[in-house]
C-alpha cells in the first residue's frame, strides 16, 4: 500500500496523459485540463510546504545558533511582514486583516516591498553575473587553439551588434550577429533541443514503468 | 564581529538616517507618505549597494540583503498564488458559501466537484509535515510525477523531437524564397537564392554534426570524427554567441541599477 499505490497512480496518470493525445474527443480534452488544473491547485499546497520548511529550519538554525544565524531574523521578518501586508486592506474605509479580498495584492507596502526590496536585490543579483562572467571569460577567452578562438570571435561580435558607438561598422557587425545566431546557433540549438527531447522522453517513460523512483525518497 | 565592523555599520547607519531625510524631504510624489516614500527609496539604494559589495568580498550587508530576499520572496509568491490560484479559480468552484465569503462570483459549471480531488491531495501533501503519516503524501506525488512523466512525453517528443527533426529538412538545393533559379543568378544577396541554398546547408550540416558530437556510443575516428569535429566548432560558435547575448543582458540591467542610484537616489542625472 504504502510503496505500491504511488508506482499504479504514476502509471495510470502518465499512461492517461500519453493516450488522451490520440483521441482527439471533446470529454478527453475536459479531463486533460481538468487533471492540469488539479496540478497547479495540489501545486500550491506544495509552496506552503515549502514555506513551513523555510520557517522551521530558520527557526532551527536560530536555535542551534548555527553560522550566520543573526541573518535568520531578517529572513522571518520579511516573511512575516510581506504576509501581513498581503492580507491587510482598506475595506469599507477601515484597514484590517482580511482574509476575504485580494485588496491585500494592492496594499501599498506590499507593492512597495515589491518595488523597492524584490526587484532591486533580484535585478542587481542578476547584473552582478556580468563580473563574475567578465572573470569566467578572462580565464576561457585566451585564444588559445581554434575552439576558443571560435568561441572568442562569435562572443565579441554579438557584444559588438549592442554597441552604439560603432558608427559605419555597426549595421555590418548587426548583419552578423544576426546571421550567427539564426544560422549556426540555429543549427547548434537544434542539435542540442533534439537531445534534450529524447533524453526527456526517457526519462519519463522511466518514471511511468516505475524504472525511475528517486521520487518516492528513502 | 570585529571592531571596525562595527564602525563601517554605524556610518552605515548615519548615511542611511541622512538619505532618508533628505529623500522624504524632496518626494513630491502622492502614491506614498513622504516618509515611508523616503525610506523606501533609501532602502532600495541601499540593497543594491549591499548586493554589489559581493563584488569585493562576502560580507555582513550582502548577508543582510541575501536573507532578506528569501523570506519576503517565499511570502510574495504564497500571497500571490493564494490570492490567484486558490480564491480566483479554486473557490469559486467547489463552495458557493466559501465563493460569497471571499467575494467571488460562483462559477456554475458542471463537473465542478472533481475540483475538490485535488483538495484531498493537496491536503495529504501536507500530511508530508507529520513524521508519522507523511507516506500518505507520495501518493499526492505520484499523482504530480505522473501527469507530468505523460505530459512531458507527449510535448518532448513532438515539439523537442519531431518537429525540430522535421525543420532540420529543408531543400538542399532549390530556388531562394524570391522564386529566382539558382543556376542563372547566382548572387550574394542576402535575399538571393545562392545564399538561401548555402543557409540550408549550414542548417543541415550544423544540426547533423552536433548531434554527432553528443554520440558517444562510437569512437570519434575517420569520417564520423570529422563530422563530430565540425560539430563542435558550430557548438562552440553557439556558446559564443549565446555568452555574447548574456553578458550582454547582465551589463543592460546593471545599467538599469545605476540609473536608479544616479538618478532616483541621488538625482545627479535627470
Amino acid at each position: 500500500m504504502r510503496r505500491q499505490l504511488p508506482f499504479i497512480l504514476v502509471f495510470a496518470f502518465g499512461l492517461f496523459m500519453i493516450f488522451q493525445y490520440f483521441v482527439p474527443h471533446e470529454s478527453s480534452e475536459r479531463a486533460y485540463e481538468f487533471l492540469l488544473d488539479w496540478t497547479t491547485i495540489i501545486g500550491i499546497f506544495a509552496l506552503a510546504v515549502g514555506i513551513w520548511s523555510l520557517v522551521s529550519v530558520t527557526i532551527e538554525k536560530i536555535k542551534l545558533r548555527k553560522p550566520a544565524w543573526q541573518y535568520s531574523f531578517f529572513t522571518l521578518a520579511g516573511l512575516f511582514l510581506m504576509i501581513l501586508f498581503g492580507f491587510t486592506a482598506k475595506v469599507d474605509g477601515h484597514w484590517g486583516f482580511h482574509f476575504y479580498t485580494s485588496e491585500g495584492l494592492q496594499n501599498p507596502m506590499f507593492r512597495s516591498f515589491f518595488d523597492y526590496i524584490l526587484t532591486p536585490i533580484q535585478a542587481t543579483m542578476f547584473s552582478m553575473l556580468a563580473f563574475f562572467i567578465a572573470s569566467a571569460a578572462y580565464r576561457a577567452f585566451r585564444a588559445r587553439n581554434v575552439l576558443a578562438t571560435l568561441l572568442l570571435i562569435a562572443a565579441l561580435i554579438m557584444m559588438m551588434r549592442f554597441n552604439p558607438f560603432l558608427g559605419p561598422v555597426g549595421p555590418l557587425f548587426e548583419k552578423t550577429a544576426n546571421w550567427l545566431l539564426n544560422v549556426p546557433s540555429l543549427a547548434a540549438n537544434r542539435a542540442i533541443i533534439i537531445g534534450i527531447g529524447l533524453g526527456m522522453v526517457a526519462t519519463a517513460l522511466k518514471v511511468i514503468l516505475g524504472i525511475e523512483r528517486g521520487y518516492m525518497g528513502k | 564581529m570585529k571592531r571596525s565592523t562595527y564602525i563601517v555599520m554605524a556610518v552605515m547607519a548615519l548615511l542611511f538616517a541622512v538619505s532618508w531625510y533628505f529623500k522624504a524631504a524632496t518626494y513630491h510624489g502622492n502614491v506614498m507618505s513622504p516618509l515611508v516614500a523616503g525610506f523606501m527609496i533609501t532602502l532600495a539604494a541601499f540593497l543594491t549597494l549591499a548586493i554589489i559589495s559581493f563584488v569585493y568580498q562576502d560580507n555582513p550587508f550582502y548577508k543582510f540583503a541575501e536573507h532578506l530576499f528569501v523570506g519576503i520572496s517565499a511570502a510574495f509568491w504564497m500571497c500571490q498564488s493564494f490570492w490567484s490560484t486558490i480564491v480566483g479559480n479554486l473557490i469559486p468552484r467547489i463552495s458557493t458559501g466559501l465563493s460569497k465569503y471571499f467575494g467571488q462570483p460562483y462559477r456554475d459549471e458542471p463537473w465542478n466537484f472533481v475540483y475538490w480531488l485535488p483538495v484531498i491531495l493537496g491536503i495529504l501533501l501536507l500530511l508530508r509535515l507529520s513524521s508519522k503519516i507523511g507516506w500518505v503524501s507520495r501518493w499526492a506525488l505520484a499523482f504530480i510525477v505522473g501527469t507530468t512523466a505523460g505530459l512531458s512525453f507527449i510535448r518532448y517528443l513532438r515539439s523537442d523531437f519531431m518537429e525540430q527533426i522535421s525543420s532540420t529538412m529543408v531543400p538542399l538545393l532549390a530556388a531562394g524564397n524570391s522564386g529566382e533559379s539558382l543556376l542563372s543568378n547566382i548572387t550574394l544577396s542576402a535575399t538571393g537564392p545562392f545564399v538561401a541554398m548555402l543557409t540550408n546547408w549550414v542548417i543541415f550540416l550544423g544540426v547533423i554534426c552536433g548531434i554527432v558530437y553528443f554520440f558517444f556510443s562510437k569512437e570519434h575516428t575517420g569520417l564520423f570524427g570529422r563530422a563530430s569535429r565540425v560539430g563542435i566548432w558550430i557548438l562552440m560558435i553557439t556558446f559564443g554567441a549565446a555568452f555574447g547575448y548574456t553578458v550582454m543582458g547582465r551589463i543592460t540591467l546593471l545599467v538599469g541599477r545605476l540609473t536608479f542610484l544616479y538618478k532616483d537616489w541621488l538625482g545627479l542625472i535627470s
